[in-house]
């Protein structure tokens, strides 16, 4: 009989639900000798809301249980290895039989994330058991001419999975036409959007296939030398691309004369200092050039004079994982995905009021309400959803009313939205759209580099205005300022930073004007989110004199003793909240 | 929201003397090698917690950078600090995801347990609290890091419990210690 296998998730998600935990506590279940089996670990599967995640692979095949705290393993654990029994409750996926939360798998193409979850990362034994180095190598035996990958990659239709949404092919074109003694491959691993976390999982996960993807650039264009820039908060990211890279050079995949070719290539990692403007591809090498990462105006582009003014193809992780599987199962099977203009996959990362949040990989052209009702299984609490947020703070939001909207480049840019880099936060009634403009403009304002004054000075100016509306301060003819300097901004920047960062305030105008227009004349948060448009009164049907609010009260300002009603003054009342938290007779009313 | 690019008055004027020999070994390894600015002055601050006022005078002399140039990439990136922080920094995640699961009222809440502000650290010198962009764990939000272990699912009281227990872990140890 086979071996039984324990696996358990550790990405930085998992471990963050408490797996490192899970992990000693199987360990030393293991070490009482009582049961047997191989204690082993993987990384991110995309289930986010049911870690940390054990996987038992043995006779009865593989079946990975969700929730598995240290606390509640040992019994799955013996129930499954000791008695044979399934704990079907606990039990999240499995490949013999069906399980509750099967719906999250249903309809999820996994091609960039093929390996995310059915490996250990850090071993490349089990890398090279799902064919990693098996594109590049065959590319060298075979002397595939540059122009033929090319023509492989522009005919999968694969366009730059980090938001712009660029032909990939034609970028590697031009790298490629122009001549040099130098040129350069830059992996941008700076996944700055807040509520995106593919490309962190991509890396923790299977960094053997963005390595390789690398390589086969390099190969294509004729670099030798890689460089992945990486955000410096994903210090697991960056330990196991150390890990993979000094693997792959110790097997000779990676280094000099490889597979016996004169083909030679290197890869090192490049830590960011936490800068969203470095993530624009000009900024991104002028930060790997040791300078403040501010971006430069284009042409020259990049694939004529990038890093250190060599030719140089930068491209998302995303898009690097998938080059390998193009390369290895063809261009056409790739393009079977997807839509007329968008092929292939793409990865999101469903965060927000999402009861299954995760990461999930669908074949584009599937519904937003697809993904969010079928995968991700609806909003928490079954309240009502209000609209997703597409793109980060580069993006805008897009209402429940177009939630039959498909996913691909174009259909989302009709929106007024992008596809972003694969961010997609889920919203429902309680979530205010104004605030939530406010926060995105609070955060480009603090990322703009400074260059551009319509940027620097326009999105200050933006956020000024958000701000009175959510204090009640606004006035007629804000909505109208607000549009205006939108435009300006958009026109006048530089880079993407400063002609996307209007897009959150854009759209909210466009699709939840209402919702401006209730803050400005009615003085009224609908979402009962901005606290100085809120007034907060004792119902006094269910107010029981308990005190309790009117101890917590920080300003003095509810007056009533023992068993009798409260009362609210509202001159002093700061809305602070405090009483609405408190109090456990829900006798506190919001309006 | 994030803590300030630019280095506040006490900056670097810390009491206690600066021992720059240690950059040694850093400035051997980044000698001749173009672009490691950056890695230098990450160096630097693994060193020191901080980038000292000292440190630029010698780094301009070792790479022959204006230290007028080394300052201004050191107050570009987020990830710089000029002055001294706690021994534990919180950063307390303010992406997207964890806004809108209310992230602010973990802040709010560390900030009354800990009677600091936003990027301030405690009196005592245990604890710096930072706010961050995004710390990538979206769907465990709203989360926190402290040091290199992240925290997720929070609301105020479990995020303030969680830095309790670390105080008293750190009491017992140091007791622990002087025992010794």
């Amino acid at each position: 009989m086979e071996k039984t296998k324990v696996i358990v998730g550790l990405g930085s998600c998992g471990i963050a639900a408490g797996a490192s935990k899970t992990y000693s506590q199987i360990a030393s279940i293991l070490a009482q000798g009582e049961m047997q089996f191989e204690l082993a670990r993987t990384s991110c599967i995309g289930m986010c809301y049911k870690e940390p995640l054990v996987e038992i692979q043995d006779a009865k095949g593989k079946i990975i249980y969700g929730d598995m705290t240290a606390e509640a393993v040992e019994a799955v654990l013996r129930a499954h290895i000791l008695e044979g029994k399934i704990d079907t409750e606990k039990a999240v996926h499995a490949e013999k039989l069906a399980t509750k939360e099967d719906g999250f798998f249903k309809g999820q193409v996994k091609i960039a994330l093929r390996n995310c979850g059915y490996m250990d990362p850090e071993s490349i034994e089990e890398a090279l058991e799902h064919d990693a180095y098996k594109a590049i190598q065959h590319l060298i035996n075979t002397k595939t001419e540059s122009t033929d990958v090319i023509q492989t990659i522009l005919d999968s239709g694969l366009r730059g999975r980090g938001g712009g949404g660029f032909p990939t092919g034609l970028k590697w074109k031009f790298a490629y036409q122009n001549e040099s003694n130098q040129k350069y491959i830059i992996c941008n691993a700076d996944e700055g959007d807040p509520g995106a976390f593919m490309d962190r999982s991509l890396l923790e996960g299977d960094p053997h296939a963005v390595l390789e993807g690398m390589m086969i650039g390099g190969y294509t264009i004729g670099a030798s030398q890689g460089v992945i820039y990486c955000r410096a908060e994903y210090p697991l990211a960056i330990k196991r691309l150390n890990i993979a890279i000094d693997q792959a050079k110790e097997k000779g995949l990676l280094g000099e004369n490889l597979f016996g070719s004169d083909f030679s290539f290197d890869i090192y990692v490049k830590e960011g200092a936490g800068a969203f403007v470095c993530g624009e591809e000009t900024a991104l090498i002028a930060s790997i050039e040791g300078q403040r990462g501010m971006p430069r105006k284009r042409p020259p582009f990049p694939a004529v004079s990038g890093l250190w003014g060599k030719p140089t193809n930068i491209n998302n992780v995303e898009t690097w994982a998938n080059v390998p599987w193009i390369i290895n199962h063809g261009a056409k099977a790739y393009a079977a995905y997807g839509t007329e203009k968008s092929k292939g996959t793409k990865v999101f990362a469903l965060t927000g009021k999402i009861k299954h949040g995760g990461l999930v990989e669908v074949p584009m052209g599937v519904t937003i309400n697809d993904i969010i009702f079928k995968l991700g299984g609806g909003i928490q609490d079954d309240k009502k959803f209000k609209a997703v947020q597409l793109g980060g703070p580069s993006g805008g939001c897009i209402p429940a009313e177009l939630g039959n909207t498909i996913v691909d480049y174009d259909s989302v840019n009709a929106t007024g939205a992008i596809m972003g880099s694969g961010g997609m936060v889920v919203m429902d009634e309680s979530t205010c759209m104004i605030d939530l403009a406010k926060f995105f403009l609070n955060f480009t304002q603090e990322e703009s580099c400074g260059k551009c004054t319509f940027c620097r000075v326009g999105t200050k100016r933006m956020l000024e205005m958000l701000e009175r509306i959510t204090e009640g301060k606004g006035e007629e003819g804000d909505l109208e300022k607000l549009e205006a300097l939108a435009y300006q901004i958009k026109n006048n920047s530089l880079c993407g930073l400063g002609q996307t960062a209007p897009n959150p305030v854009l759209t909210t105008l466009k699709y939840f004007r209402h919702e401006y227009e209730a803050h400005i004349y009615d003085k009224k948060c609908p979402a009962k989110v901005c606290k100085p448009l809120l007034t907060y009164s004792i119902d006094p049907d269910k107010c029981t004199g308990c005190t309790v609010c009117a101890k917590k009260c920080p300003v003095n300002a509810i007056a009533g003793s023992r068993k009798t009603l409260h009362t609210i003054d509202q001159k002093i009342c700061i809305q602070c909240g405090e009483c609405f938290t408190v109090c456990k007779f829900e006798a506190v009313l919001v309006d | 929201m994030r803590i300030t690019r630019i280095a506040n008055e006490q900056a670097g004027l810390t009491n206690e003397t600066v021992d720059l020999s240690v950059m040694e070994p850093l400035l051997e390894q980044y000698k001749s090698k173009s672009g490691s600015l950056i890695p230098l002055l990450q160096g630097t601050q693994a060193l020191f917690g901080f980038i000292p006022a000292e440190a630029f005078q010698k780094l301009s002399d070792a790479t022959k950078i204006a230290t007028a140039d080394i300052y201004g990439v050191a107050t570009f990136y987020a990830q710089f600090r000029l002055s001294p922080v706690g021994k534990t920094i919180i950063k307390v995640c303010h992406g997207t995801a964890c806004h809108v699961q209310n992230a602010n009222a973990i802040t709010d809440a560390i900030k009354d347990y800990l009677k600091v502000k936003d990027g301030e650290t405690t009196e005592d010198g245990e604890f710096t609290l930072e706010s961050v962009a995004c710390l990538g764990c979206c769907s465990l939000a709203p989360v926190m890091m402290i040091g290199d272990n992240t925290h997720g699912k929070l609301n105020g009281k479990s995020a303030v419990r969680i830095i309790k227990d670390l105080k008293n872990q750190l009491c017992s140890s140091e007791a622990d210690g002087q025992l010794k």
